[in-house]
């Protein structure tokens, strides 16, 4: 017996650790809960090799950052004017956009329909992989210790990226949506037909459960439709690239994701969402022209003296229109919050506290709001045009009357 | 002679210190987990398959082999989001394999290398298909020109892997 124990002894072995291991998949397998056994291991090894992929991503970006900040600064300049111009052109647009979404949020007022808004998100940066090709998953540097948990969405500001899958102490496991394993309601963007996106093998998205009946360009965008739960209506997914016919009467539809799943560096985790009904807000229109005035050049402003006597002589050669807003017309220049050029803010604080004020909202980050809207939401009161100067007659405006700051006397 | 059949009483066996039996493979699941985010294409490569067949040639003992195999493979595994196992059946497979032709063949040069590596870096992927299709349900992709390309790749790195890890051979 010996023997025949010594003689086979290395197969044995090698029976005895394959059984096991068998073993181990069988009960994960069964077990699809999150008190899964494997979680100790997972815990161990995610939580030996984290800290130094940590470290090596803090100096790869910091060497990154002080090449980018300080030295390379090559056609920055020029990089800086284009973003102006575009800019001016973005907010030309927004203006017909504000009018699109206040129409929509007076319908949706009037269907009592509920919607999702992110209010909160927690920024991380990627810092390892799954490191096969069979399971494309993300870890990112945050975990557990900044609130995060499982089925939370991961975001950038091109679309969506996956859902957290695990979470551990400072770290989590985001599945992204390329893997096979993930599921995302997605919609199509003119065709409105719903589908699940889900990831192949091969790595690549594919928009499932769509009937072949139905037609569909490719170039169409993708968005969420927030029928999974985990993502908010009209997040930016992709664009389908290819259309054929799939298995079942389906069509097989291919996806090129918006953000670059291959190349992530930071991400945004979605760690609060909300629920509530549009609120149909009263706002006047804001034209075109207004923001056209606003790129005019203005008179720069004068010495405190030399206002307060053009003041004076303007006060009564002031236009009604160039009144300030607020109700009655102040009866003294002095107590008239005019402005030769009217500012742009951006703030939902000062939004809320003047319904009645036509004003142009600009999210971004600055704004005090912590996080992203959908991409189907807009805004429709922006906040108000501030009067800047109060020293500044009315006369020296260069904003035409028609465009001025007050609109409840302009043609509403 | 790239391959020489011999008996194990004429092979040489290495051992390793045990700062190195820990550290290459621990650097190799590292690397492995953290170079694709930088650089895509290195999901291509497994380090921690070309470690395990590195020590079960070197040591020529099989237990020692599977062991080395499994253990890789299962760590591995954890980091990743699939069920632990998957890559440590693959490798205790492999190890055991790659230690028991150590015994029997000496491949010091750069040709065997090369051939071995190839050959279980095929080996390795069926079983791991085998191993996700039929015990764990997965919808893995076989397909034969990426398969290959990819355990070439690795038999390449493998090359100068293998040779950069040599010297921290130590004779028995």
């Amino acid at each position: 017996m010996e023997s025949v124990l010594g003689r086979y002894k290395n197969l044995i072995v090698l029976v005895g650790v394959l059984f096991a291991q068998v073993l181990g998949l069988a009960v994960q397998v069964k077990r699809t809960t999150d008190t899964e056994s494997s979680r100790l291991i997972r815990i161990w090894a995610v939580n030996s090799v984290t800290p130094f992929e940590k470290v090596l991503n803090w100096m790869h970006h910091g060497t990154g950052n002080l090449w980018h900040n300080y030295f390379y600064l090559r056609g920055v300049r020029a990089e800086n004017r284009d973003l102006r111009a575009q800019i001016e052109k973005l907010r030309l647009e927004q203006v017909r956009l504000n009018e699109d979404a206040a129409q929509a949020r007076r319908l949706q007022a009037l269907l009592a329909f509920k919607e999702q808004f992110i209010s909160q998100t927690l920024p991380a940066q990627v810092i390892g992989s799954g490191g096969t090709e069979q399971s494309r998953i993300v870890y990112i540097d945050k975990g557990e210790h900044d609130g995060l948990k499982t089925d939370m969405a991961v975001i950038t500001v091109d679309g969506i990226v996956g859902k957290v899958l695990k979470v551990f102490g400072s770290t989590a496991q985001v599945l992204l949506i390329d893997d096979q394993s993930s599921g995302v309601g997605a919609i199509l963007e003119k065709s409105r037909l719903q589908g699940i996106l889900r990831g192949t093998p091969a790595g690549e998205v594919v928009l499932e459960r769509i009937m072949s009946d139905n037609a569909v360009q490719p170039g169409e965008e993708v968005r969420t439709s927030g029928g999974d739960r985990i993502f908010p209506k009209g997040l930016p997914v992709g664009t389908v690239t290819r259309v054929g016919n799939g298995p079942d009467l389906f069509l097989s539809i291919r996806v090129r994701p918006a953000a670059n799943l291959s190349k992530l560096e930071e991400v945004l985790v979605v760690t609060k969402l909300v629920e509530q009904e549009p609120t149909q807000l009263q706002t006047g229109p804001v034209r075109a022209a207004d923001i056209l005035a606003q790129r005019l050049p203005s008179v720069p402003d004068k010495p405190a003296a030399d206002a307060a006597k053009t003041s004076e002589s303007s006060q009564a050669a002031a236009p009604p229109a160039n009144r300030p807003s607020g109700g009655t017309a102040p009866p003294r220049a002095e107590s008239i919050p005019p402005a030769p050029k009217p500012n742009i803010s951006s703030g939902a604080s000062s939004a809320a506290s003047t319904n009645k004020t036509p004003s142009i909202t600009l999210i971004s980050p600055a704004a005090g709001s912590t996080g992203l809207r959908p991409a189907t939401e807009r805004r429709p009161v922006p906040p108000p045009v501030k009067v800047a100067n109060p020293a500044t007659p009315p006369a020296q405006n260069p904003v035409p009357p028609d465009s001025s700051t007050t609109p409840q006397d302009g043609p509403q | 002679m790239p391959i020489t059949y011999t008996s194990g009483e004429q092979v040489e066996v290495y051992r390793f210190n045990w700062l190195i039996t820990l550290g290459i493979p621990a650097s190799a699941l590292f690397l492995q987990a953290w170079l694709p985010h930088l650089f895509p294409v290195f999901a291509m490569l497994d380090l921690p398959l070309l470690v395990t067949i590195f020590f079960a040639i070197s040591r020529r003992n099989p237990i020692s082999g599977l062991l080395t195999g499994g253990a890789i493979g299962v760590f591995q595994d954890a980091l990743t989001g699939l069920p632990i196992g998957i890559n440590g059946i693959a490798k205790t497979i492999v190890g055991y394999a790659a230690s028991s032709l150590g015994v029997k063949l000496d491949v010091e040069n750069a040709g065997a290398r090369l051939l071995v590596t190839l050959v279980f870096c095929v080996v390795h992927k069926i079983i791991y298909f085998m191993v996700a299709r039929g015990l764990v349900n997965l919808s893995v992709q076989w397909s034969w020109p990426h398969e290959l390309w990819s355990a070439f790749v690795n038999a390449i790195v493998g090359v100068f892997l293998f040779f950069a890890l040599d010297r921290f051979k130590l004779r028995t």
